[in-house]
């Protein structure tokens, strides 16, 4: 990526950006640009730049900021009507670490309402459209974030991570995106999805890119207790060894597009050449992750949003006679109809009676498909798979029918379910011109070495 | 299972939404189609298995017994609120 310097300065790489940003408008990426923020903030980097002052790896780096993670720059809505006008008082520490080292947010871009969707399209502020088709969803729900990166306006953007969130719209729109494992980033300050599953991520054109950011943005916070200790730069000097490659089984047939298809068997070829084993993987469980994904991720969200009631921050609706009402009537307005849907099934999985039937066998599920894995990876390094079964949809095609959109998160689910990273690369074109990806799975803590890897698929 | 309009209304109160009818209707074909695709996991034999509840390799974490001081603070807070008085967020009745 370009890092400002003493002849190309951080306040014409942030211009630049900006100019690019309004000049793809129609896309509808940015939920906020910060103009006039980020110029300034070009401005102070450019002033220690000329004083020779260190100004940090990802000095004047522009930046789009997903628009689920807290900063005291703009307002965080996460897409959603019920956060509108809320001004966070406290920064994400992630934020925090990439504006250290001289990153510059110069938007927010736009998600399915507190990430609930695979394709933007559950915004309260309309989709973000395909990088490379119009007519084409950019995937979601981080789709502003993955089109800003594929559109070629900033040099990388956060997303988060819930059950293929990074991994879908990257491959959608043909860039980078990684999920590391659960973990790896902090979560302080980012609107919390489904806890036992979100990660924090990046978008980014290369590998190199993913491991600087990676460099700068893990390790262990006192703010989330749920960070591992930093194996990340602790592994620096830990090289690539893998020899064997898995592929899945069950996963080549029919329902996956034949473009996904033969970009796979494409790369399993280059890796033969280079001298890698392919291995075939038997995973009969994780056909049940998405059925498993979607009881323990409903029911995290309905827990986690239940905080919204209008009191304290964000949209109140108007005229309610007594408290309960305006909980009720402030939810209603506030809540986009799948964040309805996804509290409601949350609420039912656990609710007395359906509990055992319903997110104690999930859970008992998820210790299978965590094995599951810890078998494959006795048998083979790294998993190369599809990240979605098919290629970016229409515009419409499915937003409408809940469980056609869940489809789409098949391949990318199982993942977050066993805590293990993914990386999303792009795998060519299709006859039609819309980008092909795939994902490359690791086991816990191998984040570093699997995308040193990629560079060999690249 | 069959999800009727009374279950509907049920989680909805459980929920805390007050949907118009339209929205019963709607909610309930979708209600209905997401939960008959979950169930298929009755086909998965969990016998004798233990739940997973996080992914964490999770230990105690400890801190000294310090006050840690607030990022923000009440005034930051309190002009978050749509409706604030007397340096306290001012609700409607409660009952």
């Amino acid at each position: 990526m370009k890092i400002a310097n003493k002849k190309v300065t951080a306040e014409r790489l942030v211009k630049d950006a900006l100019e690019k940003a309004k000049h793809f408008a129609d896309y509808n990426i940015f939920t906020f640009l910060d103009e006039e923020g980020a110029i300034k903030r070009a401005r102070e980097i450019d002033e220690k730049i000329a004083r020779g002052e260190d100004v940090g790896r990802l000095a004047g780096v522009p930046y789009a900021l997903k628009d689920n993670f807290l900063s005291e720059n703009g307002e965080t809505t996460a897409s959603a009507h019920i956060l509108e006008g809320f001004k966070s008082p406290v920064t994400a520490t992630a934020v925090e670490k990439l504006e250290a080292e001289g990153a510059i947010m110069i938007g927010r871009t736009n998600l399915d309402a507190f990430a609930h969707g695979s394709s933007t399209e559950n915004s309260y502020y309309g989709p973000t459209l395909n990088a490379f088709d119009k007519g084409r969803v950019a995937g979601g729900s981080s789709g502003g974030s993955a089109v800003a990166v594929a559109l070629d306006i900033v040099e990388f953007a956060t997303g988060t991570d819930t059950g293929g969130s990074i991994r879908q719209p990257a491959s959608f729109n043909g860039i980078y995106g990684f999920k590391p494992t659960y973990g790896t980033v902090s979560r302080y300050g980012v609107v919390a999805m489904a806890s036992s599953l979100d990660c924090i991520g990046f978008f980014t054109k290369t590998p190199e890119d993913m491991n600087l950011l990676m460099e700068v943005a893990s390790g262990q916070d006192p703010k989330d207790m749920t960070t591992l200790p930093d194996f990340y730069n602790a592994d620096a000097t830990k090289k690539n060894s893998a020899t064997r490659i898995g592929v899945i089984k069950d996963f080549d047939n029919e329902a996956v597009d034949a473009n996904i298809r033969e970009a796979l068997k494409a790369k399993c070829k280059i890796l033969k050449e280079k001298g890698f084993e392919i291995v075939e993987l038997d995973m009969p469980t994780l056909k049940y992750a998405l059925a498993a994904y979607y009881i323990i991720q409903p029911a995290e969200v309905a827990s986690n949003l239940s905080r919204h009631d209008g009191v304290r921050y964000g949209f109140r609706s108007d005229d309610s006679s007594n408290l309960e009402n305006l909980y009720e009537n402030t939810r209603n307005e506030g809540f986009m109809s799948e964040n309805k849907r996804r509290i409601m099934i949350g609420n039912f999985v656990l609710s007395s009676g359906f509990y055992d039937a319903y997110f104690l066998k999930a859970a008992k599920a998820r210790t299978l498909i965590v094995k599951e894995y810890e078998e494959a990876f006795k048998k083979c390094d790294y998993i190369l798979t599809p990240v979605s079964p098919n290629l970016a949809f229409k515009l419409g095609e499915k937003v409408n029918d809940p469980v056609a959109m869940y489809l789409e998160d098949l391949m990318s689910v199982s993942l977050n379910l066993a805590g293990v990273p993914g990386l999303a690369i792009p795998a060519g074109m299709s006859g039609e011109g819309l980008p092909v990806g795939l994902q490359i799975v690791g086991p816990r803590r191998s984040d570093r070495q699997l995308i040193e890897f990629a560079k060999e698929l690249a | 299972m069959d999800i009727k309009r009374e279950d509907i209304v049920h989680l909805a109160d459980l929920s805390n939404f007050s949907l118009s009818d339209a929205e019963i209707g709607n909610l309930s074909k979708n209600l209905q189609d997401i939960i008959k695709y979950i169930s298929q996991l009755d086909e998965l034999n969990t016998d004798s298995v233990e739940p997973t509840y996080q992914v964490f390799e999770m230990e105690n974490v400890w801190r000294d017994d310090e006050i840690v001081e607030q990022e923000a603070n009440r005034e930051a807070l309190l002009t978050l609120t749509k409706e604030e008085k007397d340096n306290q967020i001012k609700v409607p009745k409660v009952l």
